[in-house]
């Protein structure tokens, strides 16, 4: 993390190769490998084992996919909050579909469908009312917050539905080449966010759109019809994140996904995109989330309290917004 | 001792001639690469109506900006009461008894009459803000306004844009403001609300206080002001001149009197049989200009001339989508534009270049080439994949045509200043190919060098066979530039005619003298 406070700012000079995001995810790469340093000393073997590595990935897995779509969102210059939410949603959804009314016939994969048609109906109502109806998204967001918890709630009847579904179960938990189905879900994930953010129009036009709405309008990007589909991705991710819940839990709950929402654009903010649009970064996003899912393991390898690693994380929060809050002021005062 | 001799030379009847309250003797004032004011002398008496005059540019703001402390002098001074002052922010001016009621008007919707009035320096005690002390104060200053009747407990954001006016001269008044600058007072106001603020005037000045007004409008100056100081090119020009009696030839001659000639590429005349590219009929929009119709043909340069607020930049953003219009129609190559829909505009074939370069074009924090291919990077694309190669491609190709300095496309265009931002705006609705080219303010912010280069662009665009529509509040601009020119007073089109039949003189005779009726 240091050594981003020495990265010169991207266009105040001839961007070369350090200057560049390249320098700021080096930044970040370095945080990571300080951090895992740490985690060596403190807990040695416990820390440094495949297994463990392992646990960190899967840790990292279900808000990881939600961050891909947080930064998609944060990039266009808004905020999810209902990301959260959503997955709890979108698990009880699905699970009550799998223990009540899923004939005996039907293949579980319609299940999973359910949870992403939920959850990317969800993002779709978030976008209409912040595109169109022209609310700020952190209320819009934060209705929804409010409103699909309250859903998932009813729908399950705040009870625990365990889903026996054998095929369901069985690909969850399997491994492929060692590595647990769950991180290969986010490895795809944060893959094709890389391209959609990087390589095509879809992303060309979030950043634009984060980085000066009217100046996009007047281009003539439809931006609103833009921002729909943003919202509508991040929802697709909060599907994406609650059949992840259900299958490493095998139950799906109206808690689930509690407070993910925070945690999740923690990562994105950490990982180096602009809280007020405009720049994103998915490489960023991924080493984010696994700053704080690797925190998380190295507290818990020394046993140190859930409590003790919040005031850790919030520090961590502080300190990445302060250097980007330098970096944004260098960048525009030329 | 030196206090007395002040305190004489202050009062009004202490000498036979009368003693300038305010006095800026030789203000200059640089910006990086720019000199906005080059020896501004201006001497106000206590009491009087001082205006100032001077096209857009001239340098009224930055003196205005220069007296409220918001802006440091290069050079000069500034004497009030016979006392040189120094003015290093704006709460020293306000200290001085220096108040700036600025067009935009700076109160707070959410805070009331009173606590507006008092704002930054609120009465206290022990931290309890003095509420029934500072009602009553603020009760007292209205009444002396003449406006007893507003309540010091309403809240600001339910007032009219007069009633906003009031609050700020009352929050002026509460800092024994002795000098009131007002910047273009009666742009906001209708024909009612300006003889009220005329009134209020006239009880500020019984009371000794001197008043700086700045308006383009002849007629009110005419009528409320003593005498009048005219700006040009950052200079005094006139001075000591009877606001009454000076004629309004005298006045324009002053203001426009050429010193700065910028080189116009030649008009080669539009061919008789070009097509009308763009057909405008009875475009209004609401409370904002009413009924406009023109066309243009392919080749063809039409100049929009007018004074800011008339409606110009609001005519082209609604003719674009970008504001709904609420009657007419505009019609590219024959085909009748959808209202409200920038895209569907963009899809006919028309382009616009904002006014507002950097928050209405460009995304400053992107590379020089995609802001150039802001609006053709879809195109471009193979599948919704995007080509970057070829979108640099293209960039180079435009940065290669139009001159454009630096040449390296990833640049942000934050970077770039602001003639060559201009021109990466053009580029990107050369690669666009449009039919119909919008260009609003095309110079602001463009130094002189650059500005000639940008005609002889936009000229060869035209004889390429683009139709033109320009905006510009620099008269010289639209007549050296366009064939055809509408004047636009007050939202509605009150002259048009061919360049070469008109000239600034005429331009502003129409839109001073013509506004009032």
């Amino acid at each position: 993390m240091s050594t981003q406070v020495e990265t010169p700012p991207a266009g105040t000079s001839r961007p070369s190769w350090l200057s560049g995001p390249a320098g700021r995810t080096i930044g970040l790469v370095v945080a990571l490998v300080l951090l895992a340093v740490v985690g060596v000393i403190t807990g040695g073997e416990r820390f440094a084992s495949i297994d463990n590595v392992m646990t960190i990935l899967r840790l990292a897995s279900v808000t990881g996919v939600l961050a891909i779509g947080m930064t998609f969102v944060i990039t266009a210059g808004g905020i999810d909050l209902s990301v959260g939410s959503l997955v709890g949603l979108a698990s009880v959804w699905a699970s009550t579909l799998a223990t009540q009314t899923m004939a005996e016939d039907a293949h579980w994969t319609v299940m999973v469908l359910t949870a992403l048609a939920v959850g990317t109906a969800a993002g779709l109502i978030n976008g209409l009312i912040i595109a169109y109806g022209k609310v700020v998204s952190f209320i819009a967001t934060l209705a929804m917050m409010i409103a699909a918890r309250g859903l998932a709630e009813m729908i399950s009847g705040r009870q625990t539905q365990v889903v026996s579904v054998d095929g369901f179960l069985d690909f969850f938990r399997a491994d492929l080449v060692g590595v647990p189905v769950l991180v290969w879900i986010f490895a795809l994930v944060a893959v094709a966010g890389w391209f959609l953010f990087n390589r095509t129009t879809f992303g060309r036009r979030t950043v634009a759109v984060g980085g000066n709405l009217e100046a996009s309008r007047l281009a003539g990007i439809k931006v609103q019809r833009h921002l729909l589909y943003v919202y509508a991705l991040s929802g697709l991710t909060a599907g994406i994140a609650g059949v992840m819940m259900l299958g490493r839990t095998t139950a799906g709950t109206s808690t689930h996904g509690l407070y993910y929402e925070l945690e999740v654009i923690a990562a994105v903010v950490v990982g180096g995109t602009l809280l007020i649009g405009g720049r994103g970064t998915i490489v960023g996003t991924v080493i984010g989330v696994l700053i704080f899912a690797m925190l998380t393991n190295v507290f818990t390898i020394n046993n140190m309290s859930i409590s003790a690693q919040n005031v850790a994380k919030g520090a961590i929060i502080v300190i990445a917004v302060l250097l980007q809050q330098r970096f944004a002021r260098r960048s525009t005062s030329t | 001792m030196v206090d007395v001799d002040r305190d004489d030379a202050a009062s009004p009847e202490g000498a036979d001639a009368p003693v300038p309250l305010l006095r800026m003797e030789g203000i200059v004032k640089h910006f990086p690469g720019a000199k906005a004011l080059d020896g501004v002398d201006l001497d106000v008496l206590p009491g009087e109506v001082h205006c100032l005059l001077g096209q857009n540019g001239a340098g009224k703001s930055t003196l205005i900006k220069v007296l409220a402390g918001a802006h440091q002098p290069t050079a000069g001074r500034i004497v009030l009461d016979g006392e040189e002052v120094v003015v290093p922010h704006p709460v020293a001016a306000l200290g001085r008894g220096i108040a700036t009621i600025y067009q935009e008007l700076d109160v707070v919707d959410g805070l009331t009459v009173a606590e507006n009035v008092y704002l930054g320096h609120e009465l206290a005690r022990g931290g309890f803000t003095q509420r029934r002390e500072v009602a009553a104060r603020t009760r007292d200053l209205l009444a002396r306004l003449g406006h007893p009747e507003i309540s010091p407990h309403r809240e600001v954001g339910g007032l009219s844009a007069a009633g906003k006016q009031i609050v700020s001269m009352a929050r002026a008044l509460s800092h024994d403001a002795r000098v009131i600058v007002m910047d273009e007072p009666s742009a906001v106001l209708d024909a009612g609300e300006v003889r009220n603020l005329f009134r209020v005037v006239r009880a500020l000045t019984a009371q000794g206080v001197a008043v700086v007004y700045i308006s383009h409008r002849l007629e009110e100056i005419r009528e409320i002001g003593d005498r009048i100081t005219v700006l040009k090119n950052g200079r005094t020009v006139g001075r000591d001149l009877p606001a009454a009696t000076t004629p309004t030839a005298e006045l324009i001659r002053l203001m426009t009197g050429r010193s700065v000639e910028y080189a116009f590429p030649e008009r080669p005349g539009v061919p008789d049989g070009a097509p009308v590219v763009l057909d405008v009929e009875g475009l209004s929009l609401a409370d904002t200009f009413q009924d406009v119709s023109f066309q243009v043909r392919a080749g063809e340069i039409v100049g929009l001339a007018g004074l800011v607020g008339a409606g110009r930049s609001e005519i082209l953003e609604t003719l674009y989508g970008a504001r709904r219009r609420t009657a007419g129609s505009v019609t590219v190559n024959g085909r009748r534009l959808r209202a409200g829909s920038v895209d569907a505009a963009v899809a006919a074939g028309i382009g616009l270049c904002p006014e507002e370069r950097k928050s209405q074009g460009l995304v400053l924090d992107e590379p020089v080439y995609r802001n150039i291919t802001l609006s053709t990077f879809a195109r471009i694309a193979r599948g919704g994949w995007l080509d970057e190669r070829a979108e640099r491609a293209a960039a180079r190709e435009q940065v290669t045509a139009l001159d454009l300095r630096p040449t390296d496309v990833d640049r942000t265009a934050r970077t770039l200043s602001g003639g060559n931002q201009q021109k990466a705006l053009l580029g990107r609705w050369l690669v666009h190919g449009c039919d119909v080219l919008l260009l609003d303010e095309p110079t602001r912010g463009v130094d002189v060098g650059a500005r000639s280069e940008l005609y002889g662009l936009v000229r060869r665009l035209a004889d390429a066979g683009t139709a033109v529509v320009v905006v510009s509040s620099e008269i010289p601009e639209v007549l050296g530039l366009a064939d055809h020119v509408l004047v636009v007073a007050e939202g509605r089109v009150v002259h048009r005619a061919p360049a070469q039949d008109i000239d600034e003189h005429g331009v502003l005779d129409l839109v001073m003298e013509g506004t009032a009726a």
